[in-house]
C-alpha cells in the first residue's frame, strides 16, 4: 500500500515538473510572434469535380502520393480508387465487411488498405498479375474497431484502434511488430511524420501522443482538448502537430517546445471537428466539421479565412493532394468533392 | 488471492505510468520564440509554392480544362 501511495505522489510530482518545464520555455506566444504578419486574404475555393458513385456515407479518403488518384471508403461496402481529373473509377473493390471506417493508399501506389468494425486491417494489391484486385493480407489482432491506418511502405503499416492501442504490422507475415499502448481511450486517428520516424495518435482520452516508431515508445503527450480528438495531422515541416476535436476546436502543438502554441476556435462554431489537413506550406488548415462545412484557418493568425460549403451532410474526411494543388472532401452525403 | 493479483497489477500499472512520465519529463525543449519563428519562416518561405494559398490560374489547373475560343 505504501508503494502505491509513493508512486501516485511521484506521478503527480512528474506531471507538475512537465507543466513547469513547458512554462519555463514559454517566452512568447505564436500570436505575438506572428503579430507582424497580415492575415491571409479570403480563400475562395470552388468545387472543380464531384466524384459520384458511392451509395452510402463516405467515412474516409486518402490521396495517392503519385498522380491524381485517391481512394475512398464507404459503408456501402466499397473501396473506390478514383482518377480525380477524369472522375473515372479506376477500381471499385467490394469489401467483406461494409462497416469500414478508414482507408489508406500506400506511398508506392501498389496497395490500399481499409478496416473498421471488423477489427481488422485488410490490405489489397492493386497491381496483381491478372488485373483483379484481391485481398493480400488480413491483419487481425486488435480487439476493437480499426479507426485509422497509414502505410510506411509496402511492407509495413500502422493502425489505430478502439482498443486504445496503435500497432506497427509486418504486412508480409501478417504479424504485429510493435504495439504502442498508453492511451486511456479509443485511438481515433493517426498520422506519420514526413521522415517516417514518428507517428502521432489522437484519442478519446483527449490527448495526442508522439510515438517513436523504431523504439516503440511514446515520447510526448499533449493535452488541452476538452473532448475526443477525432483528427490529427503533421504540420508540413514535421515539427508541429495539428489536432481536431469534438470540443469544436483545432489546436497546434509544437513538438520541440513540447506544448500547445495556438487554438483555432470561434464562438459561432459549436460542433465537432471530424477531419483536417494542412495546405502545402502549412499556412492554411482545412478542417471538416459536423455542421457539413469545412472551415479554412490561417494557421499563424488563428483566423477563419474561408469556408467550403457544398455538402449536404457531415464532412467526414478531407485531404490535400501531394502537390498541394487540390483539396478533396468526403461526406456522409455519399459524394467526394475536389476543390481548388 | 484475487485481491492480491489485482493489487499487483495496479502496482505494475502505476510503475509503468511513472516510468513513462519520467521519459516525457526528460524531453529537451526549445523556447517557444524559436519554435514560433521557425513555423512562421516555413510558412512564409513556402507560401509561393502553395497552390491553395496563391490560387491556381485556370490554364495551369489540371482540374479545370481551359475554356478556349474557337474561331471558325
Amino acid at each position: 500500500m505504501g508503494e502505491m501511495e509513493q508512486l501516485r505522489k511521484e506521478a503527480e510530482s512528474l506531471k507538475d515538473q512537465i507543466t513547469a518545464a513547458r512554462k519555463a520555455v514559454q517566452d512568447t506566444t505564436l500570436q505575438e510572434a506572428a503579430a507582424g504578419i497580415t492575415v491571409v486574404g479570403r480563400v475562395q475555393l470552388k468545387t472543380r469535380k464531384t466524384l459520384r458513385g458511392h451509395l452510402a456515407k463516405i467515412y474516409a479518403m486518402h490521396w495517392a502520393v503519385d498522380a491524381n488518384l485517391c481512394v475512398s471508403a464507404s459503408q456501402d461496402g466499397k473501396l473506390i480508387v478514383w482518377d480525380t481529373i477524369t472522375t473515372n473509377k479506376v477500381n471499385a473493390i467490394p469489401l467483406k465487411s461494409s462497416w469500414v471506417m478508414t482507408c489508406a493508399y500506400a506511398p508506392s501506389g501498389n496497395l490500399v488498405a481499409c478496416g473498421g468494425l471488423d477489427n481488422m486491417c485488410s490490405i489489397y494489391n492493386l497491381k496483381g498479375k491478372d488485373g483483379n484486385v484481391k485481398v493480400m493480407r488480413e491483419l487481425a489482432a486488435h480487439t476493437g474497431y480499426l479507426s485509422c491506418c497509414r502505410f510506411l511502405s509496402d511492407s509495413e503499416i500502422i493502425t489505430s484502434s478502439g482498443d486504445c492501442t496503435c500497432v506497427l504490422w509486418d504486412i508480409e507475415t501478417g504479424t504485429q511488430k510493435t504495439v504502442f499502448a498508453g492511451h486511456q481511450g479509443d485511438c481515433m486517428s493517426l498520422a506519420v511524420s514526413p521522415d517516417f520516424k514518428f507517428f502521432i495518435s489522437g484519442a478519446c482520452d483527449f490527448t495526442a501522443k508522439l510515438w517513436d516508431i523504431r523504439e516503440g515508445v511514446c515520447r510526448q503527450t499533449f493535452g488541452g482538448h476538452e473532448s475526443d480528438i477525432n483528427a490529427i495531422g503533421f504540420f508540413p515541416n514535421g515539427n508541429a502537430v495539428i489536432t481536431g476535436s469534438d470540443d469544436a476546436t483545432c489546436k497546434l502543438y509544437d513538438l520541440r517546445a513540447d506544448q500547445e502554441l495556438i487554438t483555432y476556435q470561434d464562438s459561432s462554431i459549436m460542433c465537432g471537428v471530424t477531419s483536417l489537413a494542412p495546405s502545402l506550406s502549412g499556412r492554411l488548415i482545412l478542417a471538416g466539421y459536423d455542421d457539413f462545412n469545412v472551415n479554412i484557418w490561417d494557421s499563424l493568425k488563428s483566423e477563419r479565412v474561408g469556408v467550403l460549403a457544398g455538402h449536404d451532410n457531415r464532412v467526414s474526411c478531407i485531404g490535400v493532394s501531394a502537390d498541394g494543388m487540390a483539396c478533396c472532401t468526403g461526406s456522409w452525403d455519399s459524394f467526394l468533392k475536389i476543390w481548388n | 488471492m484475487s485481491n492480491n493479483s489485482a493489487a499487483n497489477s495496479s502496482l505494475v500499472l502505476a510503475q509503468k505510468a511513472v516510468k513513462q512520465l519520467r521519459l516525457e519529463a526528460s524531453v529537451r525543449r526549445i523556447k517557444v520564440s524559436q519554435a514560433a519563428a521557425e513555423l512562421k519562416a516555413f510558412c512564409l518561405q513556402n507560401a509561393h509554392k502553395d497552390p491553395l494559398l496563391t490560387g491556381v490560374p485556370s490554364s495551369d489547373n489540371p482540374f479545370r480544362p481551359p475554356k478556349s475560343c474557337v474561331l471558325f
